[in-house]
């Protein structure tokens, strides 16, 4: 019995951290949201892809590295610690779940292969299959898709677009293809990007088996959630570490703030609700992993959990740095927001939560 | 990550899930007693329809097929096993799932035996441990003093050495079940001029000696669970100490480790969230089941989360004791805090789903699970506070867990 990461999952996890902390400081991150810098985006997105962050879950003899989810949590913590201002749950996480549960056989072989070679990257809209907001609606008929969705993630490198409808319908959209309304949409999290996308008789491959399943539905949207909540995960862990770094050095009333009890029981009650966060999170990549019967339900929760704590998180180790933590210039304010998109995204709380008692026929 | 805990664990599993099914249902028959036996008897299920068993019957049928007592020595009572905590834990967790009565805890067994075993004399371990173990010497643990709560080591309680014996004189305070007990183990400050933490020995009291006054103080569940103890020149053996004179403070602190992981059972706070899911399939508002209602389903689920991460914690704490090199600090740090709040908030909340009716106490008509809410909710207010408070958890994460800057001392105490 071994409940934790492997040490190839911890290797893999310390690889991208540490190519983020030597290629992507905090200056780089935001000269990138500023989309000043977007030769420096590309290399990162590079640098990243020939670690093989694109290549986590595809199956080996399609090229992949035929890993499973639970490292693609663990890379997703390191990602979300250093403020990866990348892609990642959309493309390498959701897109190829969809595909392993959702495509033919021959429909498989060609998007895997496609996509370990990073000759297709697909976008990712899910929005209508968990809830609608503002009247979207996705209609898709003889292979076109007509209407208009929200919060697609992850295009910044997509050559495709990945929409799944409210039937849990998934299919693939080339993004060359005409009738095709792309429109930025301004969140608070600048180190991501976010679309809306109108579409008119666009052509759409359908993935064979949703036709008549949600099981791929089902599974692409428990892996992008249980991925999410991990990055929370790096996220909120990268703010205790800097709340308890500040604290042993900014010193009032001749002592270190670190020495007050009010900072320090804030940050042990950071600590002491985030610490079982990874363990519930890994706990539910493995359930995925497993095909446990309560993997829909663990991921719900890990997701809806997760991102409660990471608020109180994102609050609190706020308030240690006092006025110093509300500005832009010490730029804790980018983990603070990459928290608040991670708890919305895929799925506000209440809603999956409300999903997790459907799920144990509450 | 592996969550299986091999082939070999198989027919024992099978083997425990026998036992569960032969003990169905059965009744463990208590003499009414302190806090503790009050909240193991809400684990007997109401439907129970099984045998009945006293308290010491049911410690001899665990030890006899090793579902207690599992890995201490036959000579001292035990099952003369292996450490194996894969083994435990299967027992632990088919024992929550089957609802059977889990064996006797209390301070006796939870704290002194562990603390005997590492640190006492061949004699004492002869003398007490199966005893103990049988449910037939109850102990307490006279730490806690009017003036030393928190502040542990500043303890006044005085022992001195006259005649080859201890001579003590003092008063504890909070001690829970002392008036059930036929031993307690006890701090008490046995060298006046050493520095505080230096001058503290740990020594074994039976309750019958001359000089011993209890006065049980009522608790806010309204029984006695604990007293006050004064000490009048009390003399026992100069043998009935733990350790050496002066090094009762880094014996006890030994036997604080074993109450702080006793506390918080996540086996019985997943029992308690299946109760609760229970209790909101039953309860109805205008006719409407609870469950039905999304404000209360949302908070459910709510608490489902903190009770999986809970659980999903605790097996990585046991891992770490599985898989040499596998650093889990502040993982294990954490559950005596995380624990005893969760259990608490989980009871609080099975109170809010029955309204009004989950006011009801002391067997009054309409009651619901026999008051155990209410009792609970408040049983684990005292567990927040004693074994070390919440905010001395803190104190501890913050301070070894995250290396933050420790209290800084008075003029008196440097
Ligand atoms: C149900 C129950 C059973 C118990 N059973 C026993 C028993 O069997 N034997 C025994 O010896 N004792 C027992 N105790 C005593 C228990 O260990 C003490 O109550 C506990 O250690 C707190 O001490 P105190 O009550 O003196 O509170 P205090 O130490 O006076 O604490 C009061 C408040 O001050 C806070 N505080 C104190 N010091 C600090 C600090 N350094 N930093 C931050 N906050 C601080 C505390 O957190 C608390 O909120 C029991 C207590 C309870 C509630």
């Amino acid at each position: 019995m071994y409940f934790g990461l492997s040490e190839d999952q911890i290797f893999f996890q310390d690889n991208v951290k540490k190519f983020l902390e030597d290629n992507a400081p905090l200056d780089a991150v935001k000269k990138i949201t500023e989309g000043a810098d977007l030769a420096t985006k590309d290399e990162l997105h590079q640098g990243l892809i020939n670690l093989g962050i694109n290549n986590i879950l595809i199956p080996e003899e399609n090229g992949g590295l035929g890993l499973d989810l639970l490292f693609a949590s663990a890379v997703s913590q390191s990602l979300g610690e250093g403020i990866a201002a990348l892609p990642f749950v959309g493309p390498y996480v959701i897109a190829p779940i969809a595909i392993k549960y959702g495509a033919s056989d021959s429909q498989k072989e060609k998007l895997f292969n496609e996509m370990s070679q990073n000759l297709i990257n697909c976008g990712v809209g899910f929005s209508e299959y968990f809830g609608s907001r503002d009247s979207s609606d996705l209609s898709i008929s003889n292979n076109k898709i007509t209407g208009r969705t929200l919060f697609v993630l992850d295009v910044d490198f997509a050559s495709h677009v990945m929409l799944c409808d409210k039937k849990g319908q998934i299919g693939l959209v080339s993004l060359k293809s005409k009738g095709i309304e792309i429109i930025d949409l301004t969140t608070v999290d600048k180190t991501r990007t976010y679309k809306e996308m109108i579409f008119k008789d666009t052509p759409i491959e359908i993935l064979d088996k949703t036709k008549t399943s949600t099981e791929a539905a089902e599974m692409a949207l428990s892996a992008g959630r249980i991925v999410a909540a991990a990055d929370s995960l790096g996220a909120s862990q990268a703010m205790i570490n800097k709340a308890v770094e500040y604290s042993k050095e900014r010193k009032q009333f001749n002592r270190v703030i670190g020495s007050f009890q009010a900072v320090k029981h804030m940050c042990a009650e950071m600590t002491a609700e985030l610490e079982p966060c990874y363990s519930l999170v890994w706990h539910a990549a493995h359930s995925f992993d497993d095909s446990h019967e309560d993997s829909k339900l663990m991921a719900c929760l890990a997701k809806s959990h997760t991102s409660d704590v990471s608020k109180m998180v994102s609050k609190k180790a706020t308030e240690v740095h006092g006025g110093m933590g509300f500005t832009d210039l010490l730029g804790l304010h980018f983990w603070f927001k990459r928290i608040g998109l991670n708890r919305h995204i895929l799925g506000s709380p209440e809603i999956v939560r409300e999903e997790a008692a459907k799920a144990q026929g509450l | 990550m592996n969550l299986n805990y091999g082939p070999e664990y198989e027919d024992f599993t099978k083997e425990v899930q026998k036992f569960c099914k032969e003990y169905s249902g059965v009744i463990i028959t208590n003499k009414k007693g302190g806090a503790l036996t009050s909240l193991s008897s809400i684990t007997n299920s109401d439907k129970s329809d099984g045998a009945k068993v006293s308290r010491s019957e049911w410690q001899k049928i665990l030890i006899k097929n090793g579902y207690f007592a599992r890995s201490i020595p036959k000579e001292y009572g035990g099952f003369g096993g292996d450490i194996d905590i894969i083994k435990n834990r299967i027992i632990a967790a088919e024992f929550a799932s089957n609802r059977i009565p889990p064996p006797m805890g209390g301070q006796g067994i939870d704290m002194l035996v562990p603390t005997l075993l590492e640190l006492g004399t061949e004699e004492q371990k002869q003398k007490y441990i199966k005893p103990t173990l049988y449910g037939e010497m109850i102990w307490c643990q006279g730490y806690s003093e009017p003036n030393a709560g928190s502040d542990l080591a500043s303890l006044q309680t005085k022992g001195e050495l006259i005649d080859g014996n201890w001579v003590i004189n003092g008063q504890k305070i909070w001690t829970s079940t002392a008036q059930y007990s036929q031993m307690m183990f006890c701090l008490v400050r046995t060298e006046p001029d050493a520095p505080k933490h230096a001058g503290i020995s740990y020594l074994l009291i039976p309750m019958d000696t001359p000089g011993i006054e209890i006065r049980p103080l009522v608790d806010m569940t309204l029984n006695a669970g604990f007293n006050e103890v004064f000490f009048t020149d009390v003399t026992i053996p100069e043998g009935n100490i733990v350790g050496k004179r002066g090094e009762g403070w880094t014996v006890a602190n030994a036997t604080l480790g074993h109450e702080r992981g006793s506390l918080t059972d996540p086996n019985a706070t997943m029992n308690r969230l299946h109760m609760l899911i229970d209790r909101m399939k039953e309860e109805t508002i205008n006719g409407k089941k609870v469950i039905e209602n999304p404000a209360y389903r949302d908070k459910l689920i709510q608490l489902q989360g903190k009770v999986m991460a809970f659980q999903s914690n605790s097996l990585r704490v046991l891992s770490a004791k599985l898989n040499k090199g596998q650093d889990v600090k502040i993982a294990g740090m954490i559950q005596k805090l995380i624990g005893t709040e969760l259990r608490h908030e989980l009871e609080g909340f099975c109170i809010d789903v029955m309204g009004e009716l989950g006011t009801l106490f002391e067997g009054s008509p309409n009651i619901r699970d026999g008051g155990s809410w209410q009792f609970t909710y408040m049983y684990y207010l005292g567990l927040i506070i004693g074994g070390g408070t919440s905010q001395i958890q803190k104190n501890i994460i913050s301070e070894r867990g995250l290396g933050m800057p420790r209290e800084p001392k008075t003029q008196q105490e440097t």
